[in-house]
């Protein structure tokens, strides 16, 4: 038994006993930290059970509950202003003592995350999240900086490094109130920090790049494809700090 | 948001354009026993595993085997898409790996048991191509006297 997330794949394939979900993708149960909204959904999945024939496809009509789904916060303005640079090293540049206080600012937000939710997504690239910023850093800035792990290449550990920092922003800003939603954590990443300009200019450079797995990276891998939509539409809700330089 | 509709144009149309293997017929197995006495376990193609454990890479064919007891700070992911959510795995593993879910299930009597281990794949490689993990997880499963795998996409 499954559950569908594209009805139309699951036309194709027929599969013995699958449920579509009409939850967005990369939510299958429907609603983070909402346990009887999960089991409902699995009592759904677990009666397909009951038939005696197959293939099955049946369609799961409850929607996710509203603030789940809408983009309340997408904008965001001035939700906060991160620039405080005291506490940075003085030999960084401009743009990882930007990074650096951005996510010294969030960090406490990270911990509550962490203390409610027992738990961290954080973690594949191995490196110390402030680690992980000075790589991307040094990507824009000298283009081939020394990879701090000696099992990866430069272009695997720039996708795990990016993956570890929108982790990281996305536990801190989700236990904010009004940030339940992905889009609005999605925006509010790619369209109002420096990680996000940080990450579209490593696209941009990327872009161009004649390494396989970067050039990769950069199309494929690692801007949401609606938030690069969004931009070609409307570039001027994307924030600039004017700190992002090649 | 699941629906094509409200998928943005350009995933939309790779939604739309994904080949997809396709059977003549469907392997389907009538449940012989109630599902009080049904083991259940899980797969998942959210690019799971364990902290630590070798990560999946794009086009990866392997699996990875996650413990029934593992605890959920141990759960990482590595999948190659940014076109799904993660907010929501960061937020609830059971959002996408329904695991203490089932648990529950099984203690309060509706399922028989939990399986004492479950799976990951990646989403988004060539499907014939897991064909090999495919036949050694339902050994596995079959091993472990599972009586109904739940699929659960990303």
């Amino acid at each position: 038994m499954q559950i569908s997330l594209v009805r139309l794949h699951s036309e194709k394939i027929r599969p013995p006993r699958a449920l579509w979900v009409p939850f967005e993708l990369g939510r299958p149960l429907g609603v983070p930290n909402d346990p009887k909204f999960q089991h409902r959904v699995i009592a759904a999945v677990l009666d397909l059970l009951k038939h005696d024939g197959g293939p099955v496809l049946e369609d799961y009509l409850e929607e996710v509950p509203d603030g789940e789904a809408k983009d309340e916060q997408a904008t965001m303005n001035g939700q906060f202003c991160p620039i405080s640079l005291t506490s940075a090293r003085s030999k960084d540049s401009d743009l990882m003592k930007a990074l650096e206080a951005e996510i010294n600012h969030l960090a406490p937000w990270y911990e509550m995350a962490v203390n409610q939710r027992r738990r961290t997504t954080v973690g594949v690239s191995e490196l110390e999240i402030l680690e992980a910023a000075r790589f991307l850093a040094a990507m824009i800035e000298s283009g081939d900086p020394p990879v701090p792990r000696n099992d990866l290449e430069r272009g695997p550990m720039l996708k795990l490094c990016c993956e570890d920092l929108t982790s990281f922003y996305g536990e801190a800003i989700s236990v904010q109130p009004g940030m339940k939603a992905s889009i609005a954590v999605e925006n509010w990443i790619w369209g109002h920090t420096i990680l996000g300009e940080t990450m579209w200019k490593i696209r941009e450079i990327n872009l161009e790049s004649k390494d396989d797995f970067m050039r990769y990276h950069a199309q494929r891998s690692l801007v949401p494809d609606r938030q690069i939509h969004l931009r070609e539409e409307n570039p001027r809700i994307f924030r600039s700090w004017s700190l992002v330089k090649k | 948001m699941a629906r094509l509709k409200e998928i943005p144009s350009g995933e939309r149309q790779m939604l739309k354009e994904l080949p997809c293997p396709e059977f003549e017929d469907t392997p389907f197995v009538r449940i012989k026993k109630p599902l009080s006495q049904c083991r259940i376990s899980l797969l998942s193609t959210a690019a799971l595993q364990r902290r630590g454990e070798k990560l999946f890479w794009r086009g990866a064919v392997d699996y990875r085997v996650i413990p029934g007891d593992i605890e959920p700070n141990d759960v990482v992911m590595s999948h190659s898409s940014v076109n799904f959510d993660r907010t929501g795995f960061q937020q609830d593993l059971n959002t996408c790996f329904p695991l203490e879910r089932f648990q529950e299930l099984a203690n309060r009597g509706v399922i028989g048991s939990v399986g004492a281990f479950h799976y990951s794949v990646i989403g988004g490689s060539e499907p014939e191509q897991l064909k090999p993990a495919a036949l050694e997880i339902a050994r596995m499963l079959k091993n472990d006297h599972v009586d109904v795998l739940f699929l659960v996409p990303i």
